[in-house]
């Protein structure tokens, strides 16, 4: 063999590549196995339990079969129907929506957190953060009593004329914005602040130096600067918003089900169909990694 | 033909309690390439920035053409500047970049690719439309800025310390080249710089600010040869200072003897410049009317093309000795420990007016 071995140096010792290799290696593992144990592992169980059977009282059949797919599409022994379709089409665009909206809102936060000195906007972001730190269910529960019949939102919204008399914000889909915004915002502003306060006002001045109107001074000026942190924000709202069950099972309503709501059902609830929940558990990871690869795809290149 | 003469009329500007410029006024003529000179801090970039629009003067009047301008915008005058990070588009390639400022003015397709083009080629870097700005180095970023500014064929072209992020060699290849394209597009450039030997080898003319003032105005050889006082003298070039006392209008009395010059000083007491170059070593049999003075050489360093010595004048009458630095050609050899007679003529002697 005639390769030569390249002797570089590290942390001032004399290696080779492939003994740094080896030694990353070796640090790596204990983060490699715990996602194999604990992520790759129960995924493929989930992916072998998505085309077995639910036997009775709840138990699994281990009889492999492509059931699960079809009544996912909506076929069962009563026929079709749109259910389960409509159930993850109305999460889609929950998720969606609730991250535009996260966008639209933690923007301008962001600028405005920005614009403080450095030891202020510290604080302000870890304002930002603090609810964070309580429970989910407690928040929600919260929301379920301030936008409840009894008060002052409710009237408000009443008297507006936006709800009916007899309405009220909680129970349905405004609750569970709401609910969905208020959780999400936090991780949707963190990433664009970072983008803010790297941001090279040069750059913006070079574009009002060329003639620029304000719309293409913010485009090429700003937006093209914060790509990578809105598609930060973007993926850290739109994927745990997709799974999300809690908000949706305290604020929308008994009717109102999300593709979350749907695997709960199928795991603790009344169905019990664990492999049904599986195949739900699989769309849903199918749908989270498309995401993530659609916006690797557009946040690495240049988007005009 | 229309003249773009600018002239700034009395500006100032503080920011809090901080005069940053203090009542500047200049008249620039159409085609000149000016350098705005001075240390970090003493107004030149607010100045430049007041110019381009991006800062709004407290006080007084930006006058381009005749016209007062200093109430537009930045987009509103025709005036364009090259940044000091080069701030390029990330995300726009060379070619985008540098027609940026035409499809703002929603120029015609087919002249934003002919103007490009040519002022690629003008900026030689034909090659690199393709490229984006992450992946050139610095000087090609800088050429970069200054096409895609130039393209626009601004009046008046700014450039904020355009070279201070390159390396020597590099730094003065590009000054050359800047110097040719601004004869080439005669544009008025109005260039921002700390670097006293960038601002001596590009411009035309020099403006020496300190303090938020113009403190000297004038061609790079003025301003080098007859320094207006200590400041200019030491921050343009090393000089030596002397303190001197004056004797009478062409006279003054320094630690180390009567000096004869030729301006009669305007203080008390105060300084005369001279420069390393121009103090001579007299060589065996020169004689000279006056200013020689017997001196140790105390120590020699080679400077690469030339000898800087440090020789020491015994004081009279009792005085300290004083230490001055005199440069020599690389072929004159004097050691430490010489005895030499230093000869200043009057026509080198500064005399400033602190």
């Amino acid at each position: 063999m005639a390769s030569k071995t390249k002797i570089e140096v590290f942390e001032g010792k004399l290696t080779t590549r492939k003994r740094m290799r080896r030694f990353g290696l070796l640090l790596t593992t204990p983060g490699m196995l715990w996602l194999l144990v604990f992520l790759l592992l129960p995924t493929l169980f989930l992916i072998v339990m998505a085309f077995a059977q639910r036997g009775s009282y709840g138990t699994i059949d281990w009889s492999f079969s492509l059931d699960n797919l079809k009544k996912l599409v909506g076929f069962s022994s009563f026929g079709w129907s749109a259910d389960n379709l409509l159930i993850i089409w109305r999460s889609l665009k929950i998720a969606v929506i609730t991250t535009l909206l996260c966008l639209i809102i933690g923007l301008p936060m962001a600028f405005w957190i920005g614009a403080h000195k450095k030891n202020t906007a510290t604080l302000l972001l870890a304002l930002v953060m603090v609810p964070s730190c309580t429970n989910l269910v407690i928040r929600t529960y919260a929301w379920m009593l301030l936008l409840g019949a009894q008060m002052p939102p409710t009237w408000f919204a009443r008297t507006l004329g936006i709800i009916g008399e007899a309405e009220s914000l909680y129970p349905g889909t405004f609750a569970v914005y709401i609910g969905m915004v208020s959780c999400m915002l936090p991780f949707a502003v963190l990433p664009l602040y970072t983008s803010v306060e790297r941001l090279d006002w040069g750059i913006v001045e070079a574009a009002r130096d060329l003639y620029a109107k304000p719309i293409r001074t913010f485009y090429h000026g700003i937006l093209s600067q914060m790509m990578p942190g809105i598609v930060a924000s973007v993926v850290l709202t739109l994927v745990p918003t997709l799974g999300m069950y809690v908000v949706s099972d305290l604020l929308g309503g008994a009717k109102f089900i999300l593709i979350g709501n749907l695997i709960q059902q199928q795991f603790f609830g009344t169905a019990l169909d664990w492999p049904f929940g599986a195949m739900l558990g699989i769309v849903l990871i199918i749908s989270s990694v498309i995401s993530l690869i659609v916006f690797k795809k557009t946040g690495g290149k240049s988007f005009v | 033909m229309e003249s773009f003469d600018l002239q700034i009329k009395g500006v100032k500007k503080s920011f809090g309690d901080k005069a940053v410029l203090k009542d500047i006024n200049v008249f620039i003529e159409d085609g000149q390439f000016v350098t705005l000179l001075g240390p970090s801090g003493c107004g030149k970039t607010t100045l430049l920035r007041i110019i381009a629009g991006f800062e709004k003067a407290d006080a007084g009047e930006v006058i381009l053409g005749g016209k007062v301008i200093s109430r537009r915008s930045p987009a509103k005058r025709p005036i364009n500047t090259v940044f000091q990070s080069y701030a390029l588009f990330p995300h726009l390639n060379v070619f985008n970049n540098i027609a940026f400022g035409l499809k703002s003015q929603k120029v015609a397709k087919e002249e934003i690719e002919r103007r490009v083009n040519a002022m690629m080629k003008i900026t030689n870097i034909v090659d690199l439309a393709k490229e984006m700005p992450a992946t050139l180095s610095g000087g090609q970023k800088q050429r970069v800025a200054l096409a895609r500014a130039l393209v626009n064929e601004p009046d008046i072209l700014l450039l904020d310390e355009p070279l201070s992020a390159l390396d020597a060699n590099l730094r003065k290849k590009l000054q050359a080249e800047l110097k040719e394209v601004q004869k080439k597009t005669d544009t008025t450039f109005i260039m921002v710089t700390h670097d006293q030997d960038e601002a001596i080898a590009v411009s035309d003319r020099v403006l020496v600010m300190y303090n938020g003032e113009i403190i000297q105005d004038g061609s790079p050889e003025d301003v080098y040869e007859h320094p207006v006082n200590r400041f200019v003298a030491t921050f343009i070039g090393e000089a030596n200072i002397l303190e001197c006392e004056k004797v009478s209008d062409f006279f003054v009395k320094t630690a180390f003897g009567e000096l004869a010059v030729d301006k009669a000083p305007a203080w008390k007491t105060g300084g005369v410049a001279i420069r390393m170059e121009d103090i001579h070593v007299c060589t065996a049999g020169e004689n000279f009317a006056n200013n020689v003075f017997d001196a140790q050489i105390l120590e020699r360093i080679f400077r690469g093309d030339y000898w800087e010595l440090i020789a020491e004048l015994p004081g009279a009458n009792g005085n300290q000795p004083t230490q001055l630095r005199v440069m020599t050609d690389p072929d004159e050899i004097y050691n430490p420990g010489d005895q030499v007679k230093l000869y200043m003529e009057t026509q080198y002697l500064q005399v400033l007016t602190d």
